[in-house]
């Protein structure tokens, strides 16, 4: 069935024209003025690189590498992220420790740790995946821009040297290092038995 | 007067009419983009700055224009392979120089009598010595030379999509033609009732009828007023009648294949035709030169008097005729930013079936009233 469509019978003024482009130069002139001449105007730009709004709680900026106490990086080099990673845009190398560290046979450790960043699409699969908390993107910055394609291969001390939107390198979560009361006492030799 | 007086008077005169030409155009450039960031409650441009004892000056934007100009300078000034290349630049030199000659008619000031500049002027009879009238040139055909020398714009227009070799352009300039012409008629109508009223076709001497009669055109004529503003609105191809360049139906109509400084000149005849038609509105509608109260004598009014040398109720009449162009150029801005492009249909509809009869019809009662008042 036909759907009736009501079209408005437009009146005698807004035939007219005239009397309606006057009424539309009322508008606009009311905001000229105002944005012009008084204080309080409704100007709603912010002059970027002078200006700055703060990016909202959940942007995802940079990557940055957490640190644990000591320092070291919290990555365990499990390859979650990367393997996560739809733009192929992590590389890491894991390295074993020494036999004498208490880590060794527990975890391992990123020898080489590197983000393309102009590959990289910002998705935050690579923050879903980690188990540790080790790569985040809460730091709260867009890439700085550059001139040189190097300068956006960002890698493990780069990564490790951008701080959280608290200025530390550390996260919510603690960990539980071998000797720690907390410690599962687990190593990948014992295995769960 | 020698001939080299009248020669270095009438330099003087074009300087005075060129500069403030190219002046307004340059500031238009500015104020076009921001009064429209004012309407639409953004900023506009700051960022075209000069670093000086390392303060950065922005002058409210109002750099942008020499940035604009360094940009066309150093573009590429590019010619599609098959265009007409003598015509394709020809094409925004005839826009120009159409819109800049057209000034010459416009009165800015009242007669001078260089021998009594220093002097307080009589109020009234006449005065014997050299004059100077303050137009570059005082034609018998008055304003119809204006009419036949804007008309010449159209050529600019059409010969520009012609030459360029493009669809687009070629659809541009037509629009342009078939606008421009239509609408030409609607204009010159539409000023018939004003020639009427005033008795004469010198811009001058209507200036002179207004300050006489102590009434502004647009008191006697607001119908005519409505009218050639809507017809050399749509004359000067600006929104709300821009088919000819419409973006979202043909790319950039009839300047789609130019750049560099030919496409700035289309943009500077276009800022050369606002003023224009500023100056035509002041001439014939709202009194050209004449401020209330300020007679050749000075100023006058309520029983007291402020006598004034003749060079300074001159220079005066100067100041009031451009800042009346300059309230009137705000209010074309305004109107641009206000009004929403029309179908070309529209425009055509708008331009034969409403403003030609209506010019008309305000020809006709213009004329009875005339007749019923007695001249």
């Amino acid at each position: 069935m036909a759907k009736l469509v009501s079209r408005p019978e437009m009146s005698l003024a807004e035939k007219v024209y005239v009397p309606e482009v006057a009424r539309g130069l009322g508008v606009t002139m009311k905001r000229f003025f105002k944005n012009t001449f008084t204080k309080d105007n409704d100007v709603a730009t912010v002059l970027y690189p002078e200006e700055r709004r703060e990016y909202p709680a959940r942007f995802r900026g940079v990557h940055r590498l957490t640190h644990r106490e000591d320092g070291s990086p919290r990555c365990v080099a499990c390859l979650c992220c990367s393997t996560a990673c739809p733009a192929q845009c992590i590389h890491i190398e894991p390295g074993e420790y020494g036999p004498d560290d208490p880590r060794h046979g527990y975890e391992r450790f990123p020898e080489v740790f590197v983000i393309d960043e102009l590959r990289c699409i910002f998705c935050g699969y690579c923050v879903e995946a980690c188990p540790c908390d080790a790569i985040r993107m809460d730091t709260g910055l867009h890439m700085p821009p550059s001139m040189a394609r190097e300068d956006f291969i960002y890698d493990k001390e780069t990564l490790m040297s951008i701080p959280g939107r608290d200025g530390t390198h550390a996260t919510e979560n603690p960990r539980h290092e071998p000797g720690d009361p907390t410690y599962p006492g687990v190593t990948r030799e014992q295995g769960h038995g | 007067m020698t001939t080299t007086d009248i020669a270095i008077a009438t330099l003087l005169k074009i300087a005075f009419i060129l500069g403030i030409a190219f002046a307004a155009a340059l500031i238009l450039i500015w104020a076009e983009r921001r009064q429209s960031a004012k309407i639409q409650d953004r900023v506009g441009p700051t960022r075209a700055d000069i670093t000086i004892f390392g303060r950065r000056i922005t002058l409210w934007g109002l750099l942008h224009p020499f940035a604009d100009a360094l940009k066309f300078l150093f573009k590429e000034d590019f010619v599609p392979p098959r265009a007409d290349k003598l015509l394709h630049a020809a094409a925004p030199l005839l826009t120009v120089v159409t819109a800049v000659a057209a000034f010459a008619v416009i009165p800015f000031a009242d007669t001078l009598y260089p021998r009594f500049a220093g002097e307080v002027l009589p109020q009234d009879g006449m005065i014997r010595g050299p004059v100077i009238h303050m137009q570059v040139a005082s034609l018998s055909v008055g304003i119809l030379f204006l009419f036949a020398v804007a008309g010449t714009g159209v050529a600019g227009a059409a010969i520009a999509g012609y030459a360029s070799d493009n669809k687009y352009s070629l659809l541009g300039g037509l629009r342009a033609a078939s606008q421009m012409v239509g609408y030409e008629v609607a204009l010159g109508l539409a000023l018939i009732g004003s020639f009427m009223v005033y008795g004469t076709l010198l811009p001058e001497e209507m200036v002179r009828w207004q300050a006489d009669h102590g009434l502004w055109g647009i008191l006697v004529q607001p119908v005519a007023f409505i009218l050639f503003f809507a017809a050399a609105t749509a004359e000067n191809k600006r929104i709300p009648f821009d088919v000819p360049e419409g973006e979202s139906e043909i790319v950039g109509g009839y300047f789609t294949e130019y750049s560099g400084m030919k496409f700035g000149m289309f943009f500077l005849g276009e800022f050369f035709e606002l003023v224009l038609l500023a100056a035509v509105l002041t001439t014939v509608f709202f009194g050209g030169y004449d401020l209330p109260g300020l007679e050749r004598n000075g100023f006058e009014g309520f029983g007291w008097v402020l006598p004034l040398s003749h060079w300074v109720v001159i220079a005066l009449q100067a100041l009031t005729f451009v800042v009346k162009l300059a309230l009137l150029i705000w209010f074309q801005l305004m109107v641009r930013w206000t009004l929403p492009r029309f179908r070309y249909d529209q425009i055509m509809k708008l331009c034969w079936k409403y403003l030609l009869p209506l010019a008309l019809v305000n020809i006709m009662v213009t004329g009875i009233v005339i007749l019923l008042i007695g001249g």
